[in-house]
């Protein structure tokens, strides 16, 4: 199988030329080949990274707030699911043509009632297919009632180095409206022993604006959770998603609604007291102290290439195992059967691939980017679209400008941010960035008058996935 | 195979109507498969219209209150007569606007030829259907300009209604003779002998004469017919006399341009003839002439009495002036009378959302009023919006459907401002008077409204309204009408438990939401229907509102001293309801002059981002945000404030719940 991937380099080479075919860090690529003078520079041939997102689909339990892609099902087959985790992995690795893999994460449903034996399979199948360097952060979510300290233990002698653990609240009655099988107590167990055996890489997750919750309540929450946490928090403001039985019960009015004003509050609230600890806000939803910032959600937001792996996975990669030139936004069969049928017959169960145009993926940068309190940096900028700057998008008069003198926006030669203010309100900045964006992008691609829609509607639909003939992954 | 087959006619039907009716061999889209001209126009055999003398031609018209069964018993009669096939499908068949169809009203007229024989004798009979609704009696009128009877519908369980009475006058007053027909028999609340009563009691027609069906289940629809053969006078008119054809409405085609329904009373009429208008004085040749059935079917001639379409190369659309008499060319006619023309009710500025689309916009414009010829149009234009149109329409439902035929037929969004009434105003400022060269002007437009200072007087235009209801509801009808600054006329008990109240309203306080008000206090069980009754003196000032100290042109509104404090408040809280949040406090507000009578303040966004914005999430949000970035495009912005296109017009309906 390895043999297989080891592709010419020239190719490799070329695909890693253009936008958005390469890792983090890299200098400035050269245009697609569509866009007029590419300037080769010396980078092009620097092997491909990529970031892993493994998804296991299972829970015991349907948490109330929850709309992601789980399943509870009365027996896993867990050795058939680990077959097609591994050989996805491998598969999807040989496509992307990824040399080193920067960091893995087991997100899901939930990956602590997975075995250690599993997360170990597919780790070594990682190591088999790409370099995945020692120090690289691999990142398992857990719940409290699933992270004993043998359990926990066991994953960290499997390779994990980092727990992501979901406490959502210290609050029992909290846990219950949430649907959450642990009590607070059980959550300050876990993560007691999480920090013993995972010492200043053990991340909570905390949910703010529930149903009923005052911002007093609220306080005592965080207080709480800042004499228990180390040096990583996530602080998720509960979305009411469509189709979850907890936004059924505030939609028809058995529980309150959080009016937006108290969420505005409580979410100032929460910043003003982790920055006061000593943590840096360095996206929307996350703190770290100490230096222990997520690399692999940084990956994420800064633009990265990533593959996901598993049911209804979703990535974002150069397929330069196919002599793909452009990043394909891809995502996996979302049903478990399903997907493990497809992976047994074809290796990999991707239900759909779209290339995306530059445009797309500036749009996606802009929009990820901006949640981090670095922004998006010139050089990252660069990378993806060399021939029109930041500074040529967004520094001459128009929204931006308008942004920034009203102070919710900076653009410098760092690069492109939001302010302290700017963040709160980002979803109300970025419609006016992305408009900006369209029509400056638009202007420089094509004489006037061409629409937008042709540009997207142009290119895209590789639709279903036909497994590569060249490659036999 | 079957679905996407439907689908695929579904879509077909959506298309902008200019380009698929413009096959003349194709069936309108919308109209069901079955409906296949008995008589196919293909042929070589033309119908022989030469058959048919004025005595053996009835003209009828069926009016009625909405909802009665009108375009029920018209596939009836449709279906009776052969001229469609029988099937279960046939619904609405002469309704063929997509906003007709939606909405389950008639809007415009629309005639079919109907061949039926009667002991032995084959008779014509054309029927012009026309529409049901209070702001479309215009139609109604006109229709009946070509009729010499008419069928009268009325629900064997609602009874008599408000339009029922105005209908009946309409005919009455035309002299037309009239066959009542009690419908919906079938119904298991229908009481068909209190409505023979009431028949009797208002309009003076023997309980006997009365017709009862089941327009639905088709009983006793054969006997509509026959009266109407036995009760319609045919047309008094005659073959011998010269053409003299009387223009009753138009329709416009993309590629064969102006097609007139003609009424002829006096004459013939065939292909090649040399005709002249009397109105433009204009010569055109005949190309084409034929009857409706209920599509063009094309004809050797058309004889006296008869009613059909001609096709005679008018292209322009001011060409075909409905009620314009038709003449041979060197052998001039006496005009007929013609018509009053329709009296706009409503004005509303109409602008391009893009002025790039002006000229598009335009033509579309000059198209539908050709089909919609009761529309005025003037161009206007204003600082905040661009270059546009005032138009003045029969009532709000008119302008609601001729917005949304814009759209559905031509593809085309506009910008309509809030609807006014036509005012006027005495004029005491001699400067004004002469810039004016009159004493009096009408303000269609509440940019022009003069200051109080140069004006000694202003006048609101009013109407008669009727309302039928159930007696219980008397009482919060009355406080209805007090509210909205009525004075009552007459009260009248049509029978035991029905009421008919009639009131003088001031236009402006029935034009937008009064018919819904009174539809919700009543359950939906009193009906509505008003005549024009002159002016009245009344204390009228210009009410603006403000977005952050910007004025918002859509909005200003003329109105009554004693109701601007309630109306700028309820204006100012809906806003507030409609504009989406910012990143800066709004102030709403409604001034009279410089003096703020009502303000509202929609708080800035304090947090707006998603919580979490991870790799399986990003394709999901991503379509969101492109669409409100897109959505930027379609922004009115007034000073800074971001407004939804759709807001004002939002704010302007307003819900009768609240």
């Amino acid at each position: 199988m390895a043999a297989l991937c080891k592709w010419p380099r020239n190719l490799a080479a070329l695909a890693a030329a253009l936008p958005g075919g390469g890792g983090p860090g890299r200098a400035p690529a050269p245009a697609p080949a569509l866009e007029p003078a590419p300037e080769p520079l010396p980078e092009t041939a620097a092997p491909a990274t990529a970031a892993l997102y493994v998804h296991w689909p299972y829970c015991r339990k349907r948490c109330s707030y929850c709309n992601f892609n789980t399943y509870v099902v009365p027996a896993v087959d867990e050795s058939a699911v680990r077959a097609c985790l591994v050989r996805e992995a491998r598969t999807l690795l040989c496509l992307g043509q990824v040399h080193s893999v920067t960091s893995v994460f087991f997100g899901g449903g939930t990956p602590s009632l997975a075995s250690p034996g599993t997360v170990a399979a597919v780790l070594e199948a990682v190591a088999g297919a790409a370099h995945l360097p020692s120090g690289a952060e691999v990142t398992l979510e857990a719940n409290p009632s699933s992270t004993s300290t043998l359990r926990l233990a066991g994953f960290r002698a499997a390779g994990v180095n980092r727990l992501s653990i979901g406490v959502q609240s210290l609050d029992d009655a909290e846990l219950r409206m949430l649907g959450r099988e642990h009590t607070a107590a059980e959550a300050r167990k876990a993560v007691e022993a999480a920090r013993e055996l995972f010492p200043g890489r053990t991340s909570i997750d905390l949910l703010f604006g529930l149903p009923g919750q005052s911002q007093d309540a609220w306080t005592q929450r965080l207080e709480a959770a800042l004499r228990l946490c180390d040096d990583h928090i996530s602080l998720y403001q509960l979305t009411l998603e469509r189709g979850t039985v907890l936004a059924a019960q505030v939609q028809r009015g058995a529980l309150p609604a959080s009016p937006q004003d108290l969420l505005a509050d409580m979410y100032q609230a929460a910043r003003t007291a982790l920055v006061g600890a000593g943590f840096r806000h360095y996206e929307v939803s996350n703190f770290a102290r100490k230096g222990a910032l997520s690399t692999h959600n940084l990956s994420y937001w800064r633009g990265d290439q990533y593959i996901g792996v598993g049911p209804g996975a979703h990535g974002r990669f150069v397929l330069r195992g196919e002599g793909g030139c452009s990043r394909e936004a891809r995502v996996q069969t979302l049903e478990p059967v399903t997907w493990m049928q497809e992976v047994q017959s074809r290796g990999h169960g991707t239900r759909s691939r779209v290339v995306l145009s530059l445009l797309e993926q500036l749009e996606e940068l802009l929009t990820l980017g901006l949640r981090t309190d670095e922004g998006i940096t010139q050089e990252r900028w660069g990378h993806f679209s060399p021939h029109l700057s930041l500074q040529a998008v967004f520094g001459e008069p128009g929204e931006a400008q308008a942004l920034q003198q009203e102070g919710w926006l900076v653009l410098d030669s760092r690069g492109l941010r939001c302010t302290w203010a700017g963040l709160a309100v980002l979803d109300s900045l970025l419609p006016d960035l992305l408009w900006q964006l369209q029509r400056v992008l638009g202007a420089a691609r094509r004489p006037p008058r061409g629409t937008l829609a042709e540009e997207r509607a142009g290119g895209r639909d590789v639709r279903a996935s036909p497994l590569p003939s060249r490659l036999d992954c | 195979m079957a679905l996407a087959g439907r689908a695929a006619l579904r879509w077909r039907a959506r298309l902008p109507s200019p380009w698929h009716a413009a096959a003349p061999l194709c069936r309108p889209a919308w109209l069901p498969a079955t409906c296949e001209r008995p008589l196919s126009s293909r042929g070589k055999d033309k119908v022989d219209m030469s058959a048919y003398p004025v005595e053996r031609i009835r003209n009828f018209s069926i009016i009625a209150h909405v909802d009665h069964g009108k375009s029920t018993l018209a596939d009836r009669l449709l279906e009776i007569t052969g001229t469609i096939s029988k099937t279960d499908h046939n619904k609405q068949v002469l309704d063929k606007l997509q906003v007709e169809r939606e909405r389950g009203i008639t809007v415009k007229a629309q005639s079919a030829s109907l061949f039926y024989n009667h002991e032995g004798i084959n008779y014509l009979l054309n029927l012009i259907d026309t529409p049901g609704h209070v702001d479309f009696s215009y139609e109604v009128s006109r229709s009946l300009s070509a009729c010499q009877g008419v069928i009268l519908v009325v629900d064997a369980n609602e009874g008599i209604q408000a339009q029922t009475v105005a209908n009946f006058y309409l005919a009455f007053e035309a002299q037309l003779s009239i066959i009542p027909v009690i419908n919906k028999i079938d119904l298991k609340n229908a009481d068909p002998e209190r409505v023979e009563k009431q028949i009797e009691k208002l309009f003076d027609i023997p309980t006997d004469e009365c017709i009862r069906i089941s327009a639905k289940q088709g009983t006793n629809v054969e006997k509509v017919l026959q009266k109407v053969i036995e009760k319609v006078p045919p047309p008094q008119c005659n073959t011998a006399d010269p053409l003299k054809a009387l223009v009753f409405d138009s329709t416009f085609d993309h590629y064969r341009g102006v097609i007139a329904n003609i009424a002829l009373f006096g004459g013939e009429i065939a292909k090649g003839q040399k005709i002249m208008s009397a109105h433009t004085k204009k010569r055109y040749e005949v190309h084409e002439v034929g009857i409706l059935t209920p599509n063009e079917q094309p004809t050797h001639k058309l004889y006296a009495g008869q009613v059909g379409y001609l096709i005679a190369g008018m292209k322009e659309v001011t060409e075909a002036q409905i009620g314009d008499t038709l003449f041979l060319y060197k052998q001039p006619v006496e005009p007929l009378p013609g018509f009053k023309s329709a009296k706009p009710m409503v004005f509303a500025g109409m602008y391009p959302i893009d002025q790039g689309e002006y000229n598009n916009l335009k033509s579309a414009l000059e198209r539908l009023t050709l089909n919609d010829s009761s529309v005025t149009v003037h161009r206007d234009s204003s600082l905040a919006l661009g270059a546009g149109w005032r138009l003045g329409f029969l009532g709000l439902l008119h302008m609601e459907v001729f917005n949304q035929r814009l759209e559905q037929e031509y593809n085309m969004s506009v910008i309509l401002t809030a609807p006014t009434v036509p005012y006027k105003a005495v004029l005491s400022s001699a400067k004004l008077i002469k810039a004016y060269g009159k004493d009096q002007i009408t303000i269609i437009n509440p940019a022009q409204f003069p200051d109080k200072l140069s004006v000694s007087e202003y006048l609101e235009p009013t109407v008669l309204g009727t309302i039928v209801t159930p007696h219980e509801y008397i009482g919060k009808i009355i406080t209805l009408c007090q509210d909205r600054r009525a004075v009552q006329k007459d009260m009248l008990y049509i029978d035991e438990n029905r009421v008919m109240l009639k009131y003088l309203f001031p236009l402006n306080e029935i034009v937008v939401d009064f018919y819904d008000a009174l539809k919700s206090l009543s359950s939906g069980y009193a009906s509505f229907d008003y005549e024009d009754a002159g002016y009245q003196s009344a204390d009228l000032i210009k009410m603006d509102i403000l977005l952050n100290g910007n004025p918002v042109e859509e909005l200003a509104t003329i109105i009554h001293s004693d109701k601007a404090h309630a109306a700028g408040k309820l204006l100012c809280e809906r806003l507030k309801e409609t504009i989406p949040r910012q990143l800066f406090d709004i102030a709403i507000q409604a001034a009279i002059g410089k003096k703020i009578i009502a303000r509202e303040t929609l708080k800035a966004y304090r947090k707006n981002v998603v919580a979490k914005c991870y790799g399986g999430d990003i394709t999901r949000r991503m379509k969101l945000l492109r669409r409100q970035a897109e959505g930027k495009r379609l922004m009115r912005k007034i000073g800074n404030v971001e407004v939804p296109r759709d807001a004002f017009i939002r704010v302007l309906k307003r819900e009768t719940d609240k």
